[in-house]
Formats: C-alpha cells, sequence, structure tokens
C-alpha cells in the first residue's frame, strides 16, 4: 500500500514540473537555512575543539557591581585576584583554569607585522581545555613560578612566523612587543568563535603587561570550571554563589561605591544568553521564545506556502478520489495516503536540502571566512532537520489532505 | 439484492429545489441483469450512485445484499463498497498515472492481502477482459474499449456480487460497446448482479429486465428474459 503510494507521489511530481519545483525549492532552500543556521548554532554553543569539556564547564566571565539606588553599575571582566580567592578556592570542581578575555600584540617578521590575539592563562586553563599539541607541551606550574617567558602558540601563527620550515619550532624565541619568549609549545588553533579559548599566542598569567597583580574585584580575567561530573553542576554552582555572597559590601572600585555583587558561573550557553538578559530566571524562556519565533517564521511562512501549492494539486486529483472511495477507500486511508506522499516529497526536499548544506558548510570551513571553522552536519543537526522535515510534511498535507477526503464521492467523481 | 424503497432524491441550491427522484420503488433480485433506461436528465445515474452508495437519498431506505445502509459510517460504507460493490463508469475513471495492472488492483488495496496476491487477482481479472498483454501499458496508450474493458476488470478484481455500469459502452463504438456488453453478460452468467444506466434501446433489451423512469418516477418495470444466471 505504502509503495502504491510512493508510485503515485513520484508520478505525481513528475507530472508537474513546475509544481515540483516551487515545492522542492521552498522545502530545500528552507531547510537548508534551518541547518546550516543549527549547525552555525551548535558550532557556537555545541561541546567542540578545544571546549571538549564544555558540556561539564561552568564560565565565569564578568562581574557586575550596583549601587543601592540601582542608578550606576559597572559590568566586566572579573580580577585575577578575585578568581583566586573564589573559584580557586572551591571544593566541588575538579579543576578550575584562569585566562584572561581579549588581547592583542604585534610581532614582527621580516619587517612584516603581524597582528596576534594574547591571551594570558595558568598552567589549570590546558587542564580544562583540550588543546591538541602539534609540538612541545604546555607550560606548567613550575615553569610559572620560575618566572620562565615562554609561550604557547598555534600552528598558523608556527607557519606565518617561521614559514613552512620542517624542524621543530620548541625552544626557539619569538620576539613579541620586544621580549623574547621561548616557544615551549604549538597547538592546533581554535576558531575566533570560541573567543574564551581563542588566541595567536598564551602566555603564562605572571608574563609582562598580563595586569594580574589588579587588587580590585574586576579585571580583564575569567575563569573556566570543570565539574567531575555534569551533575556536579549545580552543587558547584551553589558552592560559588556562597563564596560569592561573602565579598565584604559595600565594595569600593576604582572609585564607584557598591552595595551590590552580581557574578555567576553558568554553562556556556546561559553565559552567552546571560550577556543579553540580566534577569536569571526569565532568561532562558525570552531566549527559546525569541529563538522558537524565528524558527516558526523560517518554517512557517514557507509551510503555509505549501499548504496552498498542495491544496491545488490535491484539488486536481479529485477524480481519483473519488475513484478510490467508489472502490471501498474509507477517508482516513486517502488522508493517509495524502500525508504519506506530502512527506516523502519534503524527504526528498530534506535530502536536497542535506546535499546544499554540506556544500554550504564546506565552502564556510575552507573558506577561511571564520579561521578554524569546523562546522559539521552531525547527527544531531540531521536529526533535527528530519524532524523538521517531518513537521513540514504534516503541517503542509494534513489540511488539505483532509478537506480532500472528505469531499463527497459523486463531487470528486464529476470534479 | 438490492432493495430501494421510497427513495426520493432533491437537490437544493439556495434559490432551487430540483426533485430528481420520486417515491422509487425497486427490488433487483440476485443474479438479475437489470438495465435503467430514460431521457437525459430523468434521474437514472442518481439512481444508480444512490444503489452505489455514491450519494444519499433525501429519503427513502437502501437495503444492499440485506445490509439497510441508512445509518452506516464513513467506514462501514467503505467496506460495503469494497466488497459487494464493482463501478464502471461511461468515462471510465482510470488513474493516469498508474499502469493498468496497479488501476485493476486499487479495490484490493484496501481489503486484507497481500501484495502478492494482490497482483495475482490483478492479473486474473485482467485476462478476463482479453487485456493480459497490456498490464503494464498506463491508461492513454489504451484506446477507449480496452479502457473500458480495464474498468471492468477494476469493477470485478474483488469478486463484488453487484456491478453497477453507468453507461458503459456511452463513449464507445457499437462494435466495442457489443464487445463490453458481451463481457457483462458473460460475468452475469457467472453469478453476478448487474445494473446498467444506458440509452441504448438494443443495449437494454439484451438484459433480463429494463426499468424505465421519466422525470425521476419510476415509469416502467418490464422483464424482458426470466433466465437468470444464478436463481433468485
Amino acid at each position: 500500500m505504502i509503495l502504491n503510494y510512493i508510485k503515485i507521489a513520484w508520478k505525481v511530481l513528475l507530472r508537474h514540473p513546475f509544481y515540483t519545483f516551487i515545492t522542492l525549492f521552498g522545502i530545500s532552500l528552507t531547510l537548508t537555512v534551518l541547518m546550516v543556521l543549527t549547525s552555525f548554532l551548535d558550532h557556537l554553543f555545541g561541546t567542540h575543539y578545544p571546549e571538549g569539556k564544555r558540556d561539564r564547564s561552568l564560565y565565569i566571565t564578568r562581574m557586575m557591581q550596583q549601587d543601592t539606588s540601582q542608578n550606576g553599575r559597572n559590568m566586566g571582566p572579573v580580577s585575577y585576584k578575585f578568581l583566586k580567592e573564589y573559584a580557586k578556592t572551591l571544593k566541588t570542581p575538579e579543576r578550575v583554569g584562569i585566562s584572561t578575555m581579549f588581547g592583542f600584540a604585534n610581532t614582527y617578521i621580516n619587517g612584516k607585522r603581524i597582528k596576534l590575539n594574547t591571551k594570558y592563562t595558568d598552567a589549570d586553563f590546558w587542564y580544562v581545555t583540550d588543546f591538541q599539541f602539534l609540538e612541545g607541551k604546555p607550560f606548567n606550574d613550575q615553569n610559572i613560578a620560575n618566572g620562565e617567558q615562554v609561550v604557547v602558540i598555534t600552528d598558523d601563527l608556527r607557519k606565518q612566523y617561521f614559514e613552512d620550515t620542517d624542524e621543530s619550532v620548541i625552544g626557539k624565541s619569538i620576539d613579541i612587543e620586544n621580549i623574547n619568549y621561548r616557544i615551549i609549545g604549538v597547538i592546533k588553533g581554535s576558531p575566533a568563535t570560541r573567543p574564551y579559548t581563542y588566541g595567536d599566542v598564551y602566555f603564562p598569567y605572571t608574563a609582562p603587561k598580563s595586569n594580574y597583580q589588579g587588587a580590585g574585584l574586576r579585571g580583564g580575567y575569567m575563569a573556566i570550571v570543570l565539574a567531575k561530573d555534569k551533575t556536579d553542576i549545580p552543587a558547584i554552582q551553589e558552592e560559588f554563589n556562597s563564596a560569592v555572597s561573602r565579598i565584604p559590601l559595600p565594595g569600593t572600585e576604582n572609585g564607584f561605591k557598591f552595595h551590590i555583587v552580581k557574578v555567576e558561573a553558568n554553562q556556556y550557553l546561559d553565559d552567552f544568553i546571560s550577556t543579553f538578559f540580566q534577569d536569571a530566571d526569565s532568561r532562558k524562556a525570552i531566549f527559546y521564545t525569541i529563538i522558537g519565533l524565528i524558527m516558526l517564521m523560517v518554517m512557517g511562512l514557507p509551510a503555509i506556502n505549501l499548504v496552498n501549492v498542495n491544496v491545488s494539486r490535491i484539488l486536481e486529483r479529485a477524480s481519483e478520489i473519488g475513484v478510490r472511495k467508489s472502490f471501498g477507500a474509507p477517508s482516513r486511508a486517502l488522508l493517509w495516503q495524502f500525508i504519506i506522499e506530502n512527506i516523502f516529497i519534503t524527504f526528498i526536499g530534506g535530502l536536497l536540502a542535506l546535499l546544499l548544506s554540506f556544500l554550504i558548510i564546506q565552502l564556510i570551513n575552507t573558506s577561511g571566512w571564520i579561521a578554524y571553522a569546523d562546522l559539521t552536519i552531525n547527527f544531531n543537526v540531521f536529526a533535527v532537520s528530519m524532524g523538521v522535515c517531518l513537521v513540514f510534511g504534516l503541517l503542509s498535507g494534513v489540511l488539505p489532505a483532509m478537506r480532500m477526503s472528505k469531499m463527497k464521492i459523486i463531487d470528486a467523481l464529476k470534479a | 439484492m438490492i432493495k430501494l424503497q421510497n427513495i426520493e432524491k432533491v437537490y437544493r441550491t439556495s434559490s432551487i429545489e430540483t426533485l430528481a427522484l420520486n417515491n422509487v420503488n425497486i427490488h433487483i433480485r440476485k443474479g438479475e441483469f437489470v438495465s435503467i433506461m430514460g431521457p437525459s436528465g430523468c434521474g437514472k445515474s442518481t439512481l444508480l450512485n444512490i444503489m452505489g452508495l455514491l450519494d444519499e437519498p433525501s429519503k427513502g431506505t437502501v437495503e444492499i445484499a440485506g445490509s439497510t445502509v441508512d445509518k452506516y459510517q464513513d467506514k462501514a460504507l467503505a467496506r460495503l463498497r469494497n466488497e459487494k460493490l464493482g463501478f464502471i463508469f461511461q468515462s471510465f475513471h482510470l488513474i493516469s498515472d498508474l499502469s493498468v495492472l496497479d488501476n485493476v488492483e486499487i479495490p484490493l488495496l484496501y481489503r486484507k492481502g497481500s501484495a502478492r496476491e494482490r497482483r495475482e487477482l490483478a492479473q486474473e481479472a485482467l485476462e478476463k477482459v482479453g487485456l493480459s498483454n497490456r498490464m503494464k501499458h498506463f491508461p492513454k496508450e489504451l484506446s477507449g474499449g480496452q479502457k473500458q474493458r480495464v474498468a471492468i476488470a477494476r469493477a470485478i478484481v474483488g469478486k463484488p456480487e453487484i456491478i453497477l455500469a453507468d453507461e458503459p459502452t456511452g463513449n464507445l463504438d457499437s462494435a466495442m460497446g457489443n464487445e463490453i456488453l458481451s463481457i457483462l453478460q458473460n460475468l452475469n452468467k457467472e453469478g453476478a448482479t448487474i445494473v446498467m444506466v444506458t440509452h441504448d434501446e438494443a443495449m437494454a433489451k439484451r438484459t433480463h429486465r429494463l426499468i424505465r423512469l421519466f422525470d425521476g418516477t419510476q415509469v416502467t418495470d418490464s422483464v424482458l428474459s426470466t433466465n437468470l444466471a444464478t436463481g433468485v
């Protein structure tokens, strides 16, 4: 029976190339947009290199200080001192890695300037992330305690600075802002879309210009708190909140007197959302509502259009409906026939979309628009897309199918 | 086999009411080959549609193979049409996207049975109408007579007790029409009860009984032959 329906669906597709083109174009374009978008969201928020432990990591990235009237507020990254006192001392996590947010520096090779994104980190930063070392190793507590001027660089910087030399660059020196650093490790770089780990060169936090000695609560630092297990996350957040509640208030920083301090340890997506929405209780709901509305727009409009195309396509098959009903097809069987046909057509659109998305994603990955871009069509994205296909098939098929399956036989035969 | 009592059919629009059938009472016995005649618009097709459960009467009761059908739901009506009735339409109503074999299989899709059984039964029905060499063809590749034979194969594939034919020879030349009528006569001899709407007096005379309608009313009901295929 299903084979028969699919056979008909295929014939119907071939019967009207223009309708078919419009239908498939609508479906595949929408799904392509959705899949590339999902893939990009997954690229931004999923667990990927070098943050392969993101699913059990918490991020402490900013602090807000407010006065009682709530008229004045300061917000920004936290200080190394704050993290050392309030994050490093947490008992529940497996490890806490500290690093700066963003920094810039220049280096010159053969008179040519190379702009560098810099990060100052502690040794645990290398533990909470999973950077792949192509050469050498990360700096450790000993290197830091000895005040060694060492750096870890990316393969991209290695290529620019040392050109395509085959010999190891470990132990070689690199001149950054007139200071010579010894290269201790070369890592595979990470995309700029992962700002908490992205950089070209990584210094120990004690290196010059790291500003780690600041005495206040705010500074240029952040921390990645790695839980032993995902289930520990609420306990870590509780422990951190409890530690933060012991910050002596009111306090003064840079002449600003504050009575309230807000600082959270959030998972990556929550941390991202919290940059837009302050209120911890409602922000997730608002964020998902916005995403939901966008998805609905992306899917809903073409679906309504498809209903239209489908109605006219099914209408011209009234005689077939009449014949099938005359020979004993119950309304429900016809309803299923049209739904199955629609789902079949939608899945063809889905396959086209998969192909298109694959091409677009390959293009993004290889074009260099995002350095180290690693967008993929993974199983989740594929499953979501297929789910969307199904919703599409139902949305655009059920309504006309219901209308047609209830048509009187006599009217259907005369049509 | 088919019992119609006090059948009335009224078509209503917002401004006009048309009485298509008025107090029609017909009892068709098992094995009969009945023809219905009358001028255009007299209600012949409406009557046939009501017998075939394709349309509902405004008043009266319809009994098919012992079941009164006035209270049936969609599913039960569909089953009755599927198991007891086979239709042959003047304009064939074949599905152009399906092959001859797939068209003939349609009634079997809505009952239990494997794809292989369906195929075998459809082949058997096509052999019966002399079209076993056209199974893979599509309707547009067939002549009018061949199309009607496919339609007959589709009507008989589910082995229904009743075959309802609405001007089955109306779109065919006389030679082809004769051929179709011969097939119907053979089916009747094998036991099928057949009701045929026709404009052709000669065709009607080859059936057992002739019912004439005029303006929605049954005017005559004459027995032409008592030689029924399978008795009463």
